[in-house]
């Protein structure tokens, strides 16, 4: 069902500050991970989330970080404990994770390289949405290569858009009240066995046979019908 | 006619067969589970209550939570939970709709809408070391027509916007080696100062541009004596200290880059100094307040650093922040214990003394323990005089908002701590107690029942009906009665808190029964920092000694480390009275429920040491006659991570002391196993828990086979990972990362069997039960979680399926078994992936171990979600075949599926989850769970569905539909039947 799908997108990227920019030669593994979680079905700029979602959290390496969106969708996370020699850098970092030059592959091809060999998982917690946790590896053997792909099935994510992903129903839905489910409860089948048995199981018989039987129970001092029985049942009232 | 049959049984069988084995309804929210919302011990409070907005206080507490509070009601607006590690320094309020708030030692500045707490920016402030954090938001400072806060963290000082987070300038300020105390900023100045202390005996100030962030100056200047403890402000150019030795007063006057001292020693401000003063971290401008042993004191700074003191407080226990009131003037209130009554004393500070503004005595109940934090807010009266309520924190972690006073609210915040819970049953309804209530008259019960009626035909629209079906069905379910329920849902928990205080909770609604803050966990003289560990079921009637009421034992510890003394109290589970208390004894490492009981059915307990010795609980000759009977069977292991090693221990002899004591025990070391510490590294443990019944012990396959499952109460998980894989993640690649599972018998220390999984890597969770255990991991490999399932099966028992050896009498059934034979188990095992990161796993357990096991998972999203023990079974195979299917085995797959009705906490969050408690009930099918962490939730569990009832949405209208066409239609038959014997006749 297409509609239950929810597009998500969730936009990676990864950013490192790179020890070339540092002044000093400290190994500078400080980097930052900045990504977006979009509703496009809510808003076609991605600007605003759903009511309901207003407390998700994205949660890096089960629970070594955790935080929240922005308004906007947007969100950092900063892995490491960071020991960032320069002072410059810093305001430049941060004038960035805002601005959408991030997400060209050029400033990403230009900005991971020194990031710790590894992988970091991030997960998405938001009530009533299933997000597949993303997987993010950085290559030990070629330097700055970097990876992002949706753990659940797989699907690279080269381009930065996680999709689709289940909109969650925790509740059973309670059928609405009708007659076949009302059939279908072992009391309304009861009920159409016995109907089945009344109706369409002397038509299932042959009528010369029936008779023939009959008339053989006749031969025998009479059929011991229903009627007979009631009424028999009754007298001995 | 056979044919018929056939139809409908298979109808009948495919219609009553569904996979989902628990699922609700969405009307049925409330029914049998309940949630309660928590945010943890008050740290600091902004009160926001200007113009015609709803009055609300903003809050953070030490559960890393961030809130605002609606100031009338005390309910929570929003609510949101940081990280663990997250933790918030500072909070306050920007422009009047940001709430800002300092966390990570200085390093996370976020900004959260006021109304509906949306997080509106998030900064990051970097820096080479880490120092004080400090937060400091002008009321009205602008740079280029912006809002700007300063935050000193990590050694930088940032001016940040508050509309967006952008930084301004930033500065750093460690270079000096200087530590940071205090950022002052006077309004409508242009500097701004940050003044500290370099080492430990130099006061530096640093005073910078305010727009710019450009130094100005720097001024540091040499105090001989040296500084202790921290920097308190005590107006724009005016700071004291205490010195080095804890003797004298050193007021520091800062202006223009001229730093001065002045030393007043504190022998001659108050009478009776003896040691061990602190300068309250209360903010009263112009004056201080000078904790000691015996005193509270209000000292004044006048002019030239001269002290004087204004007011002896007398033994008041909190002090408040003072409180600008609008004529210029501040105001503050103290809070005092008198007679079981809180004095409150809210005092108007003027440049001619203090005077009271308002003395209020509050009576609250005895169990809250002392004040510890005060915070003051003022409103305008009708007759424009100032009004005052005042937020108060107490001893056990509630929050009090009086006014007037009077409570106007309170919260029971110590129930967001929990750190042990343990069920008890509930008494028997007595006779003579009729709870049976009439109903009122025939029209109400006729009301009632039509409503009934339409709820169960669901033609219920209007949300008043539905409501009034809600309330209707919680009443008639009787589920908050404090007796024992047929059914064993009825409960009391017992729940123990951070701050020593001992609640019971009725499983039914939540309720809390009663409370008590234990003395036994309190501050006092001989344990300075007492915690609880654990709680224990102590004495539970139900043979003998019936006129005793159940308790629980609690233990407890007189700090943080392993060896300091420990704490034992013994309470009654109905009452919350504390039977008996002992002192601290010795320390408490491990506690052993044995599974023996004396004649007053007090559970024997052994608690183990840090000395290996073994101490018996209760101290009674009949415990001790006991347990030396059975000591050649009690076996106990201990699993050292730091040192990687696994010991297995028995009881040895008394231990030899300088006091003879008869009830302590040295232990022997039976067995070890020593991991080598380069390669493995000890990631968890699980063993089974103890009261766990298991039904049967054999298991009848498909294929007719017999297999008898290896049930040990002895039996543990162990995984070790590499060494390596103690970080995060992320710290170690696929090829050097592994993690092996063992399963080892605890009496001998036998390996029964190990598994290694290349390329994964902890955490590790795990829960064992009956034979089989179930891990959770992550994989680094596939890069995604996985969970395995190992079950162990008894080899030597397999031949018994001759049922003739049976009836000779051949077969080794009933052949002692002991845990020194060599077991010839089996194993079988399987893994699948998992989407979720978990925080905790629990197990489903019922009264007597029928009904097929549902393995709990605590997300990292905050759920629980319930997964069938089906999905984890290691027969599962990609093609099942008919018979195997028909035996419920689910086709394989690689990874387990995720049922969205299969989570048990629906629609909610269990906020910073941290445990999950499953309570069999006395209907064998059901299991009762709770759920703790910030917040709390429980819930009713049938994991195979209530086969043993009948369910609270069954149809009855349906049913006597079905019985009175029955009849209907006997006697239309019967009437036919009768015409046509006529027609017969008439023939």
């Amino acid at each position: 069902m297409a509609a239950q799908y929810l597009t998500v997108f969730l936009s990676l990227i990864l950013l490192l500050l790179p020890s070339a920019f540092g002044i000093s030669n400290r190994n500078s593994e400080g980097y930052s991970i900045n990504g977006k979680v979009r509703f496009p079905g809510f808003s076609s700029t991605g600007f605003g989330l759903p009511a309901k979602v207003s407390n998700i959290k994205i949660i890096l390496n089960g629970g070594e970080k955790v935080t929240f969106v922005r308004p906007d969708g947007y969100f950092s996370l900063y892995p490491d404990d960071f020991n960032l020699p320069a002072q410059g850098l810093i305001s430049e970092v941060f004038g960035m994770h805002k601005c959408s030059i991030l997400f060209s592959p050029f400033s990403l091809r230009n900005f991971i390289h020194n990031v710790p060999a590894g992988t970091h998982l991030i997960e998405v917690a938001a009530i009533g949405y299933f997000f597949s946790p993303v997987r993010v590896d950085v290559s030990a053997r070629h330097p700055g290569k970097v990876q992002a792909a949706l753990t659940e099935n797989r699907r690279s994510l080269s381009e930065l858009v996680l999709e689709p992903m289940v909109e969650e129903q925790y509740f059973e839905i309670r059928e609405p009240f009708n007659v076949l489910s009302l059939l279908k409860s072992p009391m309304g089948l009861m009920i159409g066995f016995m109907v089945i048995v009344m109706f369409l199981m002397p038509k299932l018989v042959d009528p010369e046979e029936l008779k023939r039987a009959q008339e053989e129970m006749g031969a025998q001092g009479g059929v011991p019908s229903l009627a007979n029985f009631l009424s028999g049942a009754q007298r001995t009232n | 006619m056979n044919m018929a049959i056939r139809v409908y049984l298979l109808l009948f069988i495919v219609l009553s067969y569904s996979y989902t084995a628990f699922s609700l309804y969405e009307d049925q929210v409330g029914l049998m589970d309940w949630h309660q919302q928590y945010i943890g011990k008050v740290k600091h409070a902004v009160f926001h209550t200007h113009k015609a907005a709803r009055k609300r206080v903003v809050v953070s507490t030490e559960e890393n939570v961030i809130s605002s509070l609606d100031l009338r009601h005390g309910d929570i607006f929003w609510r949101h939970v940081l990280a663990p590690t997250d933790v918030i320094d500072q909070i306050d309020i920007a422009l009047g709709k940001y709430v800002i708030t300092l966390s990570s030692g200085g390093s996370i500045l976020r900004a959260w809408n006021l109304p509906d707490g949306q997080m509106v920016w998030e900064s990051t402030l970097l820096g080479p070391n880490a120092s004080k954090p400090l937060l400091l938001v002008p009321a009205n400072f602008k740079v280029d027509r912006e809002n700007v806060m300063f935050i000193y963290g990590n050694g930088f000082i940032h001016a940040i916007s508050s509309i967006d987070g952008e930084f301004i300038w930033k500065k750093e300020l460690a270079s000096e080696g200087i530590n940071i105390q205090q950022l002052i900023y006077t309004d409508g100045s242009d500097t701004i100062s940050a003044v500290g202390f370099v080492g430990t005996h130099r006061f530096g100030a640093y005073i910078l541009d305010v727009k710019s962030g450009e130094l100005l100056k720097y001024k540091s200047m040499e105090f001989t004596d040296g500084f202790s403890g921290d920097l308190s402000l005590v107006t724009d150019d005016t700071a004291v200290a205490i010195d080095s030795i804890g003797t004298s007063l050193v007021t520091i006057q800062f202006h223009d880059g001229l730093i001065s001292f002045h030393q007043t020693l504190l022998s001659h401000l108050i009478q009776d100094f003896r040691r061990a003063a602190v300068i309250s971290p209360s903010n009263i401008p112009g004056a201080f307040i000078l904790e000691t042993d015996n005193s509270v004191t209000l000292i004044k700074v006048i002019s030239r650093g001269e002290l004087k003191v204004v007011e002896e407080l007398g033994h008041a226990t909190a002090v408040s922040d003072a409180l600008f009131l609008p004529g210029g003037q501040q105001a503050f209130a103290l809070v005092q214990h008198r007679d079981g009554k809180i004095l409150l004393t809210v005092k108007l500070d003027s440049d001619d003394g203090t005077s009271n503004l308002l003395e209020e005595t509050i009576h609250l109940d005895n169990q809250r323990g002392k004040v510890q934090k005060v915070f003051i807010n003022t409103y305008v009266r009708v007759d424009r005089s100032n009004g005052f309520r005042v937020l108060i924190v107490m001893e056990d972690d509630s929050l009090f908002l009086l006014q007037q006073g009077e409570i106007v609210w309170s919260r029971e915040d110590g129930l967001a701590s929990i750190v042990d819970v343990k069920p008890v049953v509930l008494p028997v309804e007595k006779d003579g107690v009729s709870v049976a209530k009439v109903e009122n008259n025939l029209f109400e019960w006729l009301k009632g029942h039509l409503l009934k009626l339409k709820g169960t035909l669901m033609i219920a629209t209007t949300p008043d009906d539905v409501a009034a079906i809600q309330k209707m069905r919680l009443l008639s379910s009787g589920k908050s009665k404090m007796t024992r329920d047929r059914n064993g849902f009825r409960k009391l928990l017992i729940v123990l808190t951070r701050a020593g205080k001992l609640f019971a909770l009725h499983t039914g609604d939540g309720r809390i029964v009663w409370s008590r803050l234990l003395r036994t966990l309190r501050k006092s003289e001989t344990c300075q920092s007492p915690r609880g560990i654990s709680l224990h079921q102590w004495q539970d009637p139900h043979h003998h000694a019936l006129d005793q009421n159940p308790s629980v034992l609690i233990v407890g510890r007189c700090g943080d480390s392993l060896d300091s003394a420990g704490l034992l109290s013994i309470v009654d589970a109905y009452t919350g009275e504390e039977r008996n208390h002992m002192e601290p004894v010795h320390s408490i490492v491990h506690i052993i429920p044995l599974s023996f009981t004396d004649s007053l059915e007090q559970r024997l307990h052994l608690l183990l040491d840090a000395n290996r010795r073994a101490h018996l609980y209760p101290r009674t000759a009949e415990a001790l006659d006991i347990f030396q009977r059975e000591s050649g069977n009690i076996y106990w292991y201990s699993a050292e991570t730091e040192e990687g090693t696994l010991r297995g221990h028995s009881v040895h002899k008394n231990c030899v002391l300088e006091e003879a004591d008869n009830f302590c025990f040295d232990s022997r070391d039976l067995w070890s196993i020593v991991f080598p510490s380069e390669s493995e590294k000890i990631a968890a443990t699980a063993t089974r828990s103890l009261n766990e019944v298991v039904h049967t012990q054999a298991k009848v396959t498909e294929d007719q086979e017999v297999m008898y499952k290896y049930v040990s109460k002895n039996l543990l998980f162990l995984a070790t990972v590499a060494p390596k894989d103690v970080g995060p993640i992320g710290s170690v690649t696929p090829d050097e990362s592994y993690l092996i599972a063992y399963l080892i018998d605890t009496v001998t220390g036998r390996i029964l069997h190990r598994v290694t999984h290349h390329g994964s890597v902890g955490p590790v969770h795990a829960v064992f039960s009956e034979n089989w255990v179930v891990y959770h991991y992550f994989n680094l490999r596939a890069h995604r979680y996985e969970m395995s399932v190992i079950e162990i099966y008894d080899q030597a028992r397999a031949e018994n399926k001759d049922v003739l050896k049976l009836v000779l009498g051949t077969h080794n059934l009933t052949s002692p078994i002991t845990a020194f034979s060599r077991p010839e188990v089996s194993t079988k095992s399987q893994s699948y992936f998992f989407a979720h990161s978990l925080k905790t796993m629990a197990v489903t357990l019922t009264a007597k171990g029928i009904t097929s096991k549902q393995v709990l998972l605590g997300t990292i999203g905050d759920q629980v979600l319930a997964l069938d023990k089906r999905f984890l079974d290691p027969r599962r195979t990609v093609n099942p075949t008919q018979a195997e299917k028909e035996e419920g085995i689910i086709p394989l797959t690689d990874s387990l599926s995720i049922i969205p009705q299969s989570y048990v906490t629906h629609t909610l969050k269990v906020e910073g989850l941290r445990g999950i408690v499953t309570v069999p009930a006395k209907l064998e099918s059901t299991t009762l769970v709770f759920v703790y962490g910030t917040d709390l939730f429980f819930t009713r569990l049938a994991p195979s569905r209530t086969y043993d009832s009948l369910t609270e949405d069954f149809s009855y209208a349906l049913l006597l539909i079905t019985i009175g066409a029955l009849v209907i239609a006997i006697f239309i038959t019967w009437v036919w039947s009768e015409k046509k014997e006529l027609q017969e006749k008439w023939r």
